[in-house]
């Protein structure tokens, strides 16, 4: 550990070997360096394994790796993991896209008006010390169990870091271009259009992003709670009955989404950055 | 729309509207829907059950016991979590053998550990302390490893030539240019924990504490318990945020930054 320690600069050790089969050490680190990562999670599947064979641990609460793996498949065969998945996935889109909508039209209402800000930022920021489970019995007795429950939570939870975000985009708004707009006549309207939005898009991205990673948590939150289908629901189902197979199984499934969910979110801020030559500018 | 706001109006009397007039329509609704229900209850019901609670005591006590669950689960989760974000951020093996597997990791959703946990560690507080340490963990971790990767290259020269040795470059030179973004980190595994700490005693049900309280209002339909539970919960929320900034702002000008 204490060898690459001297600095923490992004030096690669192939840069360093410059005797003649620099070739052949570069290719043997650079297979290093991708089957490190791997080490880990293989190593830990080991001792799983291992634990399973040797019987340290009872298949009831570690089951065999295999189980895992025919319960995945078996649910992919069955039609179940695609039911469950297009549940959640609907009410996440849903929720998300309700409470992104309401929290773009709020944080807007409060940059553009600072008086509508005096008045609400306040509550709101007192609100939004509730987490999304503090909601959940309210919610409950209010709504019910069925589907409007969960969207009303997930888009509560899409909702709180939109609006900030929103609010921020207008509060830190590049104060010089805005005053060379007005100085050149523009209208309060194009200078929300044409100065303030283009600068603050990464930012507003940025917010959307986090709101679709807390609206995929509070999903998972509720259903757990309350459900009869879905990702969430699978794992509870599967702690009832036992089967840490089937939990795990629905754990990775979770995973994965909000894995693939993610990246999908990074490829399309990256392009987003690329595309937007006035983004960085302030 | 850009004018300043107008004198006579003060900014916490104008934000305190809201909450007022909400209040008062709340009162007036429950005062004059005559058919009772469950789920209306009035302010002042509100407030009685608040004050039975806090005086015989089982508010402290389940305070208390939510409190010492969050404190204990977060303070493992951050302890673990910055000795993770160094070495993450300091050794190219370490970060190579382990980063890859907690990135994976960290996009499970929280939450979704509880029925595991529950199997490995029961209900009880070994298992919501566990739950309440991977909460913290996580932000913590990330942001000890951005601050620490972020320390100007510039400085650590300076460190260097200075013959300063790696302790020394660690407490006086890495540490101090790192902590707004330590810091960051450490309030962010505050709020998760808070968070957590709901999440663990409504999943995980066993004991005594503030989500207990939630769970029992809502099956025996007493919306003022649920709302005395919710107001608490984001009254501890909102102190413990402000408590983390007081601490930050001290430890910054401390820090002569």
């Amino acid at each position: 550990m204490s060898r690459a320690n001297a600095l923490p600069l992004p030096v690669t050790p192939t840069v360093a070997a410059s005797s003649l089969p620099a070739s052949r050490t570069a290719a043997r680190s650079r297979w290093r360096e991708a089957a490190l990562p791997w080490l880990l999670p293989l190593a830990l599947l080991g001792v799983w394994q291992l634990g399973v064979v040797q019987g340290w641990v009872s298949p009831q609460v570690l089951p065999p790796l295999a189980y895992v793996y025919d319960t995945l498949v078996e649910l992919g065969h069955s039609g179940d993991l695609w039911l469950n998945a297009s549940a959640s996935l609907q009410r996440v889109l849903v929720g998300f896209l309700l409470g992104a909508g309401l929290g773009l039209l709020l944080g807007a209402a409060m940059g553009l008006s600072p008086r509508l800000k005096g008045l609400l930022l306040p509550t709101f920021n007192a609100l939004v010390q509730i987490p999304v489970l503090g909601w959940l019995p309210f919610a409950l007795l209010l709504f019910g169990i069925g589907e409007p429950l969960k969207y009303v939570l997930i888009a509560k939870a899409a909702l709180v870091p939109v609006t900030l975000a929103t609010v921020q985009l207008f509060q830190e708004a590049p104060q010089r271009l805005v005053e060379v707009a007005r100085v050149n006549g523009f209208s309060q309207r194009q200078i929300v259009t044409n100065v303030i939005l283009p600068a603050g898009i990464p930012a507003l991205f940025t917010g959307l992003r986090l709101g679709f990673t807390k609206a995929w948590l509070s999903l998972v939150v509720v259903e757990l709670v309350a459900s009869s289908e879905g990702l969430g629901y699978l794992i509870v189902y599967g702690r009832q009955l036992f089967q840490l197979d089937l939990v795990m199984a629905a754990v990775v499934i979770v995973g994965a989404v909000g894995y693939a969910i993610d990246r999908l979110f990074d490829t399309f801020e990256r392009r987003l950055q690329r595309g937007w030559p006035t983004g960085g500018n302030r | 729309m850009t004018t300043v706001a107008a004198p006579t109006w003060s900014s916490a009397t104008r934000g305190a509207w809201v909450p007022v007039l909400a209040l008062a329509g709340w009162g007036l609704w429950a005062a004059l829907d005559e058919t009772p229900s469950p789920l209306l209850v009035s302010p002042a019901q509100v407030a009685a059950t608040a004050w039975d609670l806090l005086a015989s005591g089982q508010l402290w006590r389940m305070l208390a016991a939510s409190l010492a669950r969050n404190l204990s689960g977060f303070a493992i989760g951050t302890l673990g979590g910055l000795v993770l974000g160094y070495l993450l951020s300091q050794s190219r093996l370490f970060e190579r053998l382990v980063g890859p597997s907690f990135n994976t990791f960290k996009q499970v959703s929280l939450f979704a550990w509880i029925p595991l946990i529950s199997v490995w560690f029961g209900l009880g507080d070994v298992a919501k302390v566990v739950f309440l340490s991977l909460a913290a963990l996580v932000p913590v971790t990330v942001h000890t490893c951005d601050g620490l990767r972020g320390v100007p290259p510039s400085l650590l020269e300076v460190a260097r030539v200075y013959g300063y040795s790696r302790r020394q470059t660690l407490w006086e030179v890495m540490v101090p240019a790192a902590l707004p973004t330590l810091f960051t980190g450490v309030y962010l595994a505050l709020i998760y924990s808070w968070l957590a700490t709901i999440g663990a005693e409504y999943l995980l049900v066993s004991g005594e504490g503030i989500g207990n309280a939630l769970i029992d209002g809502s099956e025996h339909f007493r919306m003022d318990l649920v709302l005395v539970g919710m107001l608490v919960i984001g009254l501890v929320g909102g102190l413990l945020n402000l408590f983390t900034r007081r601490l930050e702002r001290r430890l910054l000008r401390r820090y002569g930054r």
